[in-house]
C-alpha cells in the first residue's frame, strides 16, 4: 500500500500550491516573451515586405515596365540581401530578380504565397529556403513577385521557442526546489515547536522554543509561548513554594498541638485541666489558621490574577482611614503617631489588599517601637521618576542593611523579635502586595529607626 | 483575606464552645427589642459533620434551625418557607451557592443570606455580596464569630426602617444633629467613636466581633495583628461609662463586645 502520508503534509501542499502559482506566472511571461520577440519579427517581415511593394509601385506608376525591371535588377544584385524579387512573363517565364523561377504555389486571396527556394540568393548555406511572398499580376498579364526568405526568421523563432522551452523547464525545477525549501524551512520551524511543546508535556518543563531572532511572526509565536510558560512556571514555583512552606512551617505546630492533646489525654484528671487544654488548642489552631490565612493572601497576591479587578486607590484616604484606625492603639503603647499628607495621589490597585500591607506594617512599627518613640505615616505624590509613595517610619531599632532582603522571605525573623509575636509573615505579605502593584518596597535606616515605602509606578497620564 | 477569623484577632482566646460567656444561655436576660430573639434559620450545608455542629450550635443558642443537605432541597426550602436569616455554602453538589442566592433574589426574596465559604480571597468575597448576599464567612470560622453576624443579620432584618434617633436605657443618640447624650447628659464623640457607637447601638443586645466592627465601620475585612478595635472600643467606653453606675458596653470573652442596657 503506498505511504500518503508525505502528500498529507502541509509541507508537500504548501510546495505545491507554490510551484503551481510559480508556474502560471512564468507562463504568462514566457508568452508575452514570445510575443515581443518572434511575433515581432513576423509583423516587421511583412512590412518590410509592404515597404518594397510601396516604392515598385512609385518606380512603375512613373516609368512603367523597363523602370520596373531595372529597379529589380539594381536591388536583386545587392549582396546578401533576404529580400526576393521576380519579374515574369505572363508566361511565368522569369524577366528579372534573384529567384530563377516562379514559385509553383497558389496565392491566397490577398495575394500571399509561401515556398519553398532550393538555392536561395547568396545564402549562407545553400540549401532549401522557406519564403514568403505577395504576387501581383501587372497590366499586360507581366507578374511580380515581392518576398522575404523566412529562413533567418524561422531560425530565430526556433530559438526563442527553444529558449523558452528550457526556461519553462528550469522553472519547474527550481520552483519545486524553492517550494520544498520555503515551506521546508517554515515547517521546519513549527515542527521544531511541535517537538518542544511535547517535550514540555512530558515533563521537561524547562524546555523553551528557539527563536530564530528575525521578528517574524513564527518568532513572535515562539516568543509568546515561551512567555505563557515562563508565566506558568512562575505560578508552579509560587504555587511549590507555598506547598513547602506549608509543610514545612504549619508541621511543627501542628505537631505540638497533637502532642499537646495526647498529653492531656493521658494526664488530665478534672474538668479544668480539660478545659485549660482545649482553650489552648483552639488558640494554637486560630495560630495556625493565621499562618495559613497569610500564606494564602500571599499566595493570592503573587499569581496576580487580582490585576483584573484593579479600581482606583486614593493613597491619601487610605492613610487617612489607616491612621484613625491605628493612631489610639499607638497612643495607648506610648508612641507618637503622625501622618503627614503632603498630596493626594491615586493609584491603580485593590484597596483590601493595600490596607492590609499599610496595616502589616504599622503593626510592626507598632510592636518593636519603644514607648515615647514616634510612628509617622507618610504619603507622597509623585516626584520626578517616582511615582506615588507611601511609608510607614518609626523610631525602633530599625534593620541592619544586610537583613532587608532577608526580611522579606516567609517566615524569616530576626534573632532580636523571636520573643515578641508574630508569624514571619507580615513583610512577604506587603512585599507580595507592592510586586503585585508594580510597587517597590524600600527599607531605609530612619536614624534612628526604620522606614518602609511604597513607591508606586508613574501612573500614565490620562 | 481570613477576615472571619474573629477569635485571633487581639490575641484573646479564640471563640470557645458555644455560648461561652453569652449573655443570653436560656435566660432571660436580655432585653426584648423588636423581636423575641429566637430566630428561624435555615442553613444550606452539604457536609453533614458541618452541619449538624452549626444546627447544634444555633440551636442552643434558642434559635429554630432546618437543614438542606443539598442546593436543591435548600432552593426548594428557602422559597416555600419563611426564614429569617439563611446560612449558605458557597460550594454545594449540584448548585453553587451562589446560583441558590442569585435565584432567590431573582424571585425576590428578601431574607438576609450569609455566606459561607472557604474560599476566602477579596474577589470571592466581592462576589458572593455581588450575587445577593449580606454577609460572607470563610471558613474555617470561631461559632461565636457565625452566630454573631447571624443575629446582626436577622436584627437588620426587623430593624430596616430608617430611624433618625436611636435609644438604649438612658444612652440616646439623634444621629440627624450627631449628638449623643447618656442620662441626659451631652457626651462628645470624634466622628468615628459616633460611628462605633451607632454600629453598637444599631446591634444592641447583640454580640459584635472585631472583624464586624472593623468591616461595617472601617469598610476593612483583614486581620490587624495588634488589638487597634480593642483600643478604640476602650476610648469609647471611657467616654459611654466611666461616669455612670453601671457599665453598657461589655466584654464578650473570646467574641466581641455587646452594648446592652
Amino acid at each position: 500500500m503506498p505511504d500518503f502520508a508525505l502528500l498529507r503534509t502541509t509541507t508537500f501542499r504548501v510546495a505545491l500550491l507554490y510551484l503551481g502559482l510559480f508556474l502560471a506566472s512564468v507562463l504568462v511571461i514566457l508568452v508575452l516573451i514570445y510575443w515581443f520577440t518572434a511575433g515581432f519579427i513576423e509583423r516587421q517581415t511583412d512590412e518590410t515586405i509592404a515597404a518594397e511593394i510601396a516604392g515598385l509601385r512609385e518606380q512603375y506608376r512613373q516609368r512603367r515596365l523597363p523602370g520596373l525591371i531595372e529597379v529589380v535588377k539594381s536591388r536583386s544584385a545587392v549582396p546578401r540581401t533576404s529580400t526576393l524579387y521576380l519579374v515574369a512573363t505572363p508566361t511565368f517565364t522569369p524577366l528579372a530578380g534573384n529567384l530563377s523561377d516562379w514559385p509553383d504555389a497558389e496565392p491566397d486571396p490577398e495575394g500571399w504565397i509561401e515556398f519553398e527556394i532550393a538555392d536561395a540568393p547568396e545564402a549562407p548555406d545553400g540549401g532549401s529556403h522557406d519564403a514568403r511572398a505577395v504576387v501581383f499580376t501587372l497590366p499586360g498579364g507581366y507578374h511580380l513577385l515581392v518576398g522575404r526568405d523566412t529562413m533567418e526568421r524561422r531560425h530565430f523563432q526556433e530559438r526563442v521557442l527553444i529558449s523558452l522551452a528550457w526556461a519553462l523547464l528550469l522553472t519547474v525545477g527550481l520552483g519545486a526546489a524553492g517550494g520544498v525549501l520555503i515551506s521546508r524551512n517554515v515547517m521546519h520551524r513549527i515542527d521544531a515547536i511541535n517537538r518542544t511543546t511535547r517535550q514540555i508535556m512530558s515533563g521537561a518543563l524547562q524546555e523553551r522554543m528557539a527563536v530564530a531572532n528575525n521578528g517574524d511572526e513564527l518568532d513572535q509565536l515562539a516568543g509568546n509561548l515561551n512567555a505563557m510558560l515562563d508565566q506558568i512556571e512562575h505560578l508552579m514555583v509560587g504555587m511549590r513554594q507555598v506547598t513547602d512552606s506549608v509543610a514545612h512551617d504549619l508541621r511543627t505546630p501542628l505537631t505540638r498541638l497533637r502532642s499537646r492533646l495526647e498529653i492531656t489525654l493521658v494526664e488530665a484528671a478534672t474538668e479544668d485541666e480539660y478545659r485549660a487544654a482545649i482553650q489552648e488548642a483552639i488558640s494554637e489552631a486560630d495560630r495556625l489558621l493565621g499562618i495559613f490565612g497569610a500564606l494564602l493572601s500571599i499566595a493570592e497576591a503573587e499569581a496576580g490574577t487580582m490585576q483584573r479587578s484593579f479600581q482606583k486607590v486614593s493613597l491619601s484616604d487610605l492613610a487617612r482611614l489607616m491612621a484613625d484606625l491605628y493612631e489610639p492603639a499607638a497612643e495607648e503603647s506610648g508612641l507618637g503617631f503622625v501622618s503627614d499628607i503632603r498630596a493626594e495621589p491615586v493609584v491603580l490597585g485593590n484597596q483590601q489588599l493595600l490596607a492590609q500591607a499599610i496595616a502589616n506594617l504599622l503593626d510592626n512599627a507598632l510592636k518593636y517601637t519603644p514607648a515615647e518613640g514616634c510612628v509617622t505615616l507618610t504619603v507622597k505624590g509623585p516626584e520626578g521618576e517616582r511615582g506615588a509613595c507611601i511609608s510607614v517610619a518609626d523610631t525602633g531599632p530599625g534593620i541592619p542593611a544586610e537583613q532587608r532582603e532577608s526580611v522579606l522571605r516567609r517566615f524569616i525573623r530576626l534573632e532580636a523579635s523571636r520573643s515578641s509575636p508574630g508569624n514571619g509573615l507580615g513583610l512577604s505579605l506587603v512585599d507580595a502586595v507592592a510586586r503585585l502593584h508594580g510597587a517597590r518596597l524600600e527599607m531605609d535606616d530612619n536614624g534612628p529607626g526604620l522606614i518602609v515605602s511604597l513607591v508606586f509606578p508613574r501612573m500614565a497620564p490620562e | 483575606m481570613s477576615g472571619g477569623m474573629g477569635g485571633n484577632v487581639g490575641g484573646g482566646n479564640a471563640g470557645g464552645g458555644f455560648g461561652d460567656g453569652r449573655p443570653r444561655e436560656g435566660s432571660g436576660d436580655r432585653p426584648f427589642f423588636g423581636y423575641d430573639g429566637a430566630m428561624k434559620i435555615l442553613v444550606i450545608e452539604d457536609d453533614a459533620q458541618a452541619a449538624a455542629y452549626l444546627v447544634k450550635g444555633l440551636k442552643e443558642s434558642g434559635h429554630v434551625v432546618d437543614h438542606a443537605a443539598d442546593g436543591k432541597d435548600g432552593l426548594f426550602m428557602a422559597g416555600s418557607e419563611n426564614y429569617d436569616v439563611l446560612i449558605v455554602d458557597r460550594m454545594l453538589p449540584g448548585r453553587d451557592g451562589l446560583a441558590i442566592v442569585e435565584i432567590l433574589r431573582g424571585a425576590g426574596t428578601e431574607t438576609p443570606v450569609l455566606f459561607l465559604s472557604a474560599l476566602g480571597s477579596v474577589d470571592d468575597r466581592v462576589r458572593g455580596l455581588r450575587a445577593g448576599g449580606d454577609d460572607y464567612l470563610t471558613k474555617p470560622y470561631a461559632f461565636s464569630e457565625l452566630l454573631a453576624r447571624v443575629e446582626a443579620l436577622g436584627r437588620r432584618k426587623s430593624a430596616a426602617v430608617t430611624t433618625t434617633r436611636l435609644q438604649v436605657g438612658d444612652l440616646e443618640m439623634d444621629l440627624l444633629a450627631r449628638k449623643v447624650k447618656r442620662a441626659g447628659k451631652q457626651i462628645d464623640l470624634l466622628p468615628r467613636e459616633f460611628r462605633l457607637l451607632e454600629y453598637l447601638m444599631r446591634h444592641e443586645g447583640n454580640v459584635v466581633t472585631r472583624t464586624m466592627l472593623l468591616e461595617n465601620v472601617w469598610d476593612y475585612h483583614f486581620d490587624p495583628q495588634t488589638n487597634v478595635i480593642d483600643v478604640h472600643v476602650a476610648r469609647l467606653r471611657q467616654k459611654i461609662d466611666r461616669e455612670f453606675p453601671t457599665p453598657m458596653i461589655h466584654t464578650v470573652r473570646g467574641a466581641g463586645y455587646c452594648l446592652r442596657a
